[in-house]
């Protein structure tokens, strides 16, 4: 059997080597770091249960969001999120106008005004979504605006009437609009249910991520459709723009859910960033839901240890000793950031650094075929070949180290004897070599059979293309070529075998 | 590094191969998205004052080639020759029909205004456009049979009209070799017609042009020279001599799976051993 | 009309209006004229309480210092967002202003504690804000434009990601701020929602310097910009550097920006890039005019809104600038001249009252026409028949009602005339059309027969004139065939046999 039948599996075990030793390492990175983090937690201040529950909200709240966020970068709808994380705020203005118009008139009593106003908020928050939806559109095809521009003057219209609303009826909607736009996470643990210590923000952000989960789950097949080609699935009975409004619908409540926590322009971050991340790292739905989970939970716990660690680690040295903490939430979504940057550097298929690793891989060992390939030629041509390193690269090109640390492969890999300074092939080389430039023989005769080109063109494109003609490709090429023996050069074509 | 490979064709061949009187000498090019070829060792001079159709199925790649020859997508190997130099030293000499579909004609600007944009280079940084540079613009137009549109705005054109503006843009640049692209689409009659005849005016003033063709039945009618392309180059020469049944089977019979799949192997960067 | 000199001319009489005013009020304390916007929100204000006589004269009249300093500065804000605007939407590029303003705030935060830390006490020096907060917007686009090009993430998650984190960013670097001594009485807080209450003369200075330079560097460039937002590709392959002049466009949107922050704070300022811009569509098709005309629509809806700010204590400036601008929105979507959709709408209506003419004189022709003799003249035959409703009836498939209704406005336009009850009469005028209109019906549908084979797809049938729509040359060959087939008719026969069903077949 031929050691290159089986590229596609040896491929991707080292896709997935790179996967294990990207995710390891990160992972000792991220270790280290956090107990160095940790360490100074402990002696600087005591990790209470304030900072459990903070976390735990964050993560829910995050979580939450993660959900519809994964399906919104899907359909490209992203900034239709930064959309609706604006609009909520006139939503949740009105409906609790509302709300307090029915507490004066008589309709509900005070007693249950204060969980009327949490139904109206969400209430508020459902209807918003799919007005702004709604309103887009028209401005959109009525007013022929581009979409995205359409987006921006609705979002900010409404915007605008909610910080008006909310500066003018202040004392009848009780809503800090600092707590509104920014999230005051640290004070809203504070606030607990009745007769037990857990925070009431964390019970409703865990409800809204249990919700959306089950959402997820019972519309999975639906969500997947309409994400992936909407035409496709209205031609299949399921509304796209049923599930546009929807959709729009379940994220403003999420929103709103979370803004409490982490504010209403730091969600977008929860929103987008793990499903982003997740993006990066896989291309499987449910893989995908999973890992901007992850991701989410990640970015609470990371963000409120750098906001009550990295301040006075780097403000103290210079000068500042009176900085000790800082805002979780903008720091959730600068850790949310880092975990993107992370992922688009080093995941293991898209990343930055492994399609380098890839490219430098490939290099190399083309650089390593080229020199089995040469004095395979060599040999052809006068029955023996042996080369200095540096010989072989004036022959090859490029510089001399790749070269070099090409034949130290070669030879470990006992393709490639070395007598000396010289190297010459061995005999499992001298297979291999063989069917490298068998792969470029029959491209080029290939390539002049169908090609309208002069023989001496012909000699460059098979040089790359040889590399990459697997035993497949090679048969292909021969049955094609109805077991030419000779290349148009006419040069001996080396059998597959023997 | 791939690329290194291939960037490295020895001087004096191509010197060799392009002669400077040619107006478009390609040399072994090939071009790729995200390093997957999608035309292959393309090797081809364009004759000196004649129509030339480029024929192909669709995702031959013809329009790629034009963007390549005029430096719009980067080519992985090979070499483009305009006039016997590279294309950016030679810009002034060449004018570029784009397809329609590729801009926004909902866009607030007129006919007029449009084929002005062809004087922009000649215009130059910073200065307005002068009276007679909308002078000029006006003859073009006119040339093109669209004087009395000239102040309309372009979304009330009709497409024939839209493409018409377009090649007045060109015109006005005065150049020596077009590139066309597509266009004969979605053209009324008169339109093509008109276009046919400004096609035959630029031939008889010594131009070159190349034009992405899509209507086999007019071929032979309307142009001299043919390039068949279907991701390689199948032939090219006189259309009477090139533009047979054999040759069309060749460029239409499908295109060749081993290039797909060999670019597809390039793609992922996966090594055969 | 947009030449060079218009637009410095322009940003230079609205400098002269300044240079007008301060006379003696550089020595006017910049104190705020209203407390109560300076003072935390009181809980027993909750009506808007509407200005006195006296308060709306001397805003209108722009008598108070402040009002008029800060009037000044945001209507060179409006202008100079009005104009970059409308090249940002033509490039598509609306929301990229949104994430700008999102991201300077970490600037912001940084320029502070940069500046407190080589001078203390020195944070508050705007000029440094501003920079530093321009310098993180561009930071921001630069971010995006990484993400773009190395990653697999598509645009909009970019742009979602890039403000969300900037500003997360800047808030918890705010925080750190607020803990320093010297910055919590900074202020920073004023960028995000904006304070015109704060804003004195050195910042208008910025505010005008900044105005100019954008509205120069257009007016400059603006055949460029023109070219870029048209049709890059052609751009490209014209030599001009494509990339640069797209950072450049963005510059000018982050300079836009960051002078913005102070009156309309970051949050709303992308408002005024979007909103003059999409407005002034609705009003020209030209791109001169466009600008100009969001230039005077960011201008004046800044002016207005910060008047009416003025005027009511209780509302922010920020706000009702951007409402302003959206009230002119909609105005401008439902009258503008152009694209607004009155005008729309409208022209629809007309255009299927044409049809609608055509209808009917076309059904009174075909009705009457196997009652004339052909080798005459058609049109004086026409006049002499009377022809009823139900006559019409069977020529086309339409109601009873939709009949009458036109026979109603044919008869008010004076093509035909009721002789007696349900009888009417073609008038000359009337025939004339009519013989008109089938005879460009015909040539049309003879076109279609003739000439199908050559192209069959590229026929514009909206077009009421068939002259105007194929070349003199085909009409005429066709008039000619037509002649010879039918040589004593002036019209030609209908190619097919007239009834209703083949009505829904043309």
């Amino acid at each position: 059997m031929n050691q290159s039948t089986t590229i596609s599996p040896n491929d991707s075990k080292r896709r997935w080597g790179y996967a294990r030793v990207s995710v390891v390492s990160l992972s000792l990175i991220a270790l280290a770091v956090a107990s160095l983090a940790l360490r100074r937690v402990m002696i600087a201040k005591e990790w209470d249960s304030n900072d459990t529950w903070t976390v735990a909200t964050a993560a829910l709240a995050a979580m939450a969001c993660a959900l519809p966020g994964v399906f919104l970068v899907m359909r490209r709808q992203s900034m239709m999120g930064d959309a609706l994380a604006h609009t909520t705020l006139p939503g949740i203005v009105v409906a609790f106008l509302i709300a307090h118009a029915m507490q004066q008139a008589g309709w509900i009593s005070s007693a249950t005004y204060d969980s009327w106003r949490h139904a109206a908020m969400f209430f508020g928050a459902l209807v918003i979504g799919v007005v702004s939806a709604i309103l887009t559109e028209w401005v959109q095809k009525l007013g022929r605006v581009e979409a995205s521009a359409a987006l921006g003057v609705v979002f900010t219209t409404l915007f605008a009437v909610g910080l008006l609303l909310i500066r003018l009826k202040a004392d009848q909607v009780h809503i800090d609009p600092d707590c509104v736009l920014y999230g005051i996470i640290e004070t809203t643990v504070m606030d607990t249910i009745p007769n037990a210590d857990v925070p009431r923000a964390a019970v409703v952000n865990g409800l809204v991520l249990l919700a959306n989960l089950l959402l997820v789950a019972i519309f999975f097949k639906e969500l997947r459709i309409s994400a992936f080609d909407p035409a496709i699935s209205t031609a299949m009975g399921i509304n796209a723009q049923a599930m546009h409004y929807a959709l729009m619908a379940v994220t403003a409540a999420t929103l709103v859910s979370a803004f409490e926590s982490v504010g209403s322009i730091l969600v977008i971050a929860m929103l987008i960033a793990p499903a982003a991340t997740a993006h990066l790292l896989t291309d499987r739905l449910d893989h995908l839901i999973a890992i901007s989970l992850t991701v989410a939970a990640l970015s609470a716990f990371m963000g409120h240890l750098m906001a009550i660690t990295l301040p006075a680690m780097v403000f103290t040295p210079l000068g500042y000793p009176e900085v000790v903490d800082t805002n979780t939430a903008g720091m959730m979504a600068v850790a949310a950031g880092g975990l993107f940057v992370v992922a688009a550097l080093f995941g293991p298929r898209y990343g930055v650094v492994s399609k380098a690793i890839d490219q430098a891989r490939l290099t190399q060992s083309i650089i390593a075929e080229d020199i089995l390939g040469l004095l395979y030629r060599l040999e052809e041509e006068s029955g023996t070949a042996a080369l200095a390193i540096n010989q072989l690269t004036a022959m090859i090109g490029g510089r001399t180290w790749p070269t070099y640390f090409a034949v130290r492969g070669l030879a470990s890999s006992g393709d490639v004897a070395t007598r000396g300074n010289n190297c010459e092939l061995s005999d499992s080389g001298r297979e291999k070599a063989k069917r490298l430039v068998r792969a470029h023989r029959l491209w080029e005769s290939y390539m002049a059979k169908h090609f309208d080109l002069p023989a001496d063109h012909l000699h460059e494109t098979a040089a790359l293309v040889e590399h990459f003609l697997g035993a497949e490709l090679r048969e292909e090429l021969a049955a094609e070529l109805e077991d030419t023996a000779e290349d148009p050069h006419g040069r001996l074509i080396p059998p597959e075998q023997g | 590094m791939i690329r290194s490979v291939l960037t490295q064709p020895s001087r004096s061949k191509i010197e060799n191969e392009h002669p400077a009187s040619s107006p478009l000498s390609i040399h072994d090019m090939t071009v790729a998205y995200h390093r997957k070829p999608v035309i292959w060792d393309i090797d081809y001079t364009a004759p000196q004052g004649k129509l030339v159709a480029i024929v192909g199925p669709n995702g031959a790649g013809k329009s790629t080639l034009i963007s390549a020859v005029l430096d719009l997508v980067p080519k992985a190997s090979g070499e483009v020759r305009v006039f016997g130099e590279e294309y950016h030293k030679q810009r002034n000499r060449v004018g570029y029909v784009p397809q329609r579909e590729s801009v926004d004609w909902d866009f607030p600007v007129n006919a007029l205004n449009v084929v002005a944009m062809g004087l922009y280079r000649k215009i130059g940084w910073c200065l307005p456009v002068m009276r007679r540079h909308r002078q000029t613009a006006m003859e073009a137009l006119d040339r093109v049979g669209m004087a009395d549109y000239a102040k309309r705005q372009i979304s009330q054109l009709s497409g024939g009209q839209q493409q018409r503006v377009f090649l007045a843009r060109a015109l006005v640049q005065d150049a020596d070799l077009y590139l066309m692209d597509e266009p004969f689409a979605g053209v009324d009659a008169s339109t093509e017609r008109a276009i046919v005849e400004i096609l035959r005016e630029l031939r008889e003033r010594g131009k070159t042009t190349l034009v992405v063709h899509h209507d086999l039945q007019t071929v032979t009618e309307y142009f001299d020279h043919v390039l068949l392309l279907n991701m390689r180059l199948v032939a090219t020469g006189p259309t009477s001599e090139v533009f047979t049944r054999e040759n069309l089977r060749k460029t239409y019979g499908g295109k060749l799976a081993l290039l797909d799949q060999v670019g597809h192997k390039m793609t992922l960067g996966e090594s055969a051993r | 009309m947009n030449s060079v000199p218009t637009r410095i001319g322009f940003a230079l009489v609205v400098v002269a209006v300044w240079f007008g005013n301060p006379s003696g009020a550089a020595a006017e304390p910049p104190h705020d004229t209203h407390p109560s916007r300076a003072t935390a929100r009181s809980l027993s204000r909750d009506r808007l309480e509407w200005p006195s006589w006296d308060d709306v004269t001397r805003t209108l009249l722009l008598r108070d210092y402040n009002t008029r300093i800060v009037a000044i500065g945001t209507t060179m804000l409006g202008v100079a967002a009005g104009i970059v605007g409308v090249f940002t939407l033509l490039r598509r590029r609306s929301l990229l202003g949104d994430v700008i303003s999102h991201s300077t705030l970490p600037g912001i935060a940084i320029a502070f504690l940069v500046m407190e830390a080589i001078e203390p006490g020195g944070g508050k020096w705007l000029p440094g804000l501003l920079i530093g907060a321009w310098l993180a917007g561009l930071a921001g686009i630069v971010c995006t434009k990484l993400i773009l090009r190395f990653t697999r993430i598509k645009e909009d998650a970019a742009l979602a990601i890039v403000l969300s984190v900037f500003f997360g960013a800047g808030m918890a670097l705010f925080k750190v701020v607020q803990d320093i001594p010297s910055g919590s009485q900074a202020g920073l807080n004023h960028f995000i929602l904006g304070k015109t209450a704060s804003m004195v003369l050195a910042d208008v200075w910025i505010i005008a310097e900044v105005s100019l330079a954008i509205v120069v560097i257009i007016g400059l460039l603006y055949k460029e910009f023109t070219l870029l937002s048209f049709d890059d590709k052609f751009a490209a392959s014209q030599g001009w550097p494509i990339f640069r002049l797209d950072l450049l466009l963005m510059l000018l949107v982050a300079g836009v920006t960051v002078i913005g922050l102070q009156s309309v704070g970051l949050l709303l300022v992308v408002a005024m890039l979007i909103t003059p811009a999409a407005a002034a569509r609705f009003w020209s098709d030209r791109l001169g005019r466009t600008t100009l005309i969001a230039a005077l629509l960011g201008g004046s809806g800044a002016f207005c809104g910060v008047l009416i700010s003025a005027m009511f204590p209780r509302l922010a400036a920020g706000p009702v600038i951007v409402l302003t601008g959206v009230c002119f929105f909609l105005v401008s979507m439902s009258f503008g001249v152009r694209r607004g959709v009155v005008v729309r709408v409208a022209m629809h209506r007309q255009l299927k009252a044409a049809v609608g003419r055509q209808h009917i004189l076309r059904a009174l022709f075909e009705f009457l026409e196997p009652q004339c003799n052909p080798t005459a003249p058609m049109s004086a035959q026409l006049v002499n028949h009377i022809v009823s409703a139900s006559d019409l009836q069977p020529m086309r498939s339409w109601t009873p009602k939709r009949l009458r209704r036109l026979l109603r406005v044919a008869e008010r336009s004076d093509f035909i005339a009721a002789v007696r009850a349900g009888g009417y009469r073609l008038t000359t005028r009337g025939a004339e059309l009519a013989h008109r209109v089938v005879r460009n019906h015909r040539l049309w549908e003879l076109y279609l027969i003739e000439y199908a084979d050559i192209a069959p797809s590229h026929v514009d049938r909206d077009a009421d004139d068939i002259e105007h729509l194929l070349a003199p040359d085909i009409v005429e060959s066709l008039e000619q065939l037509l002649s010879q087939r039918y040589p004593h008719m002036t019209v030609p026969p209908s190619p097919h046999a007239i009834d209703a069903t083949s009505e829904l077949t043309t």
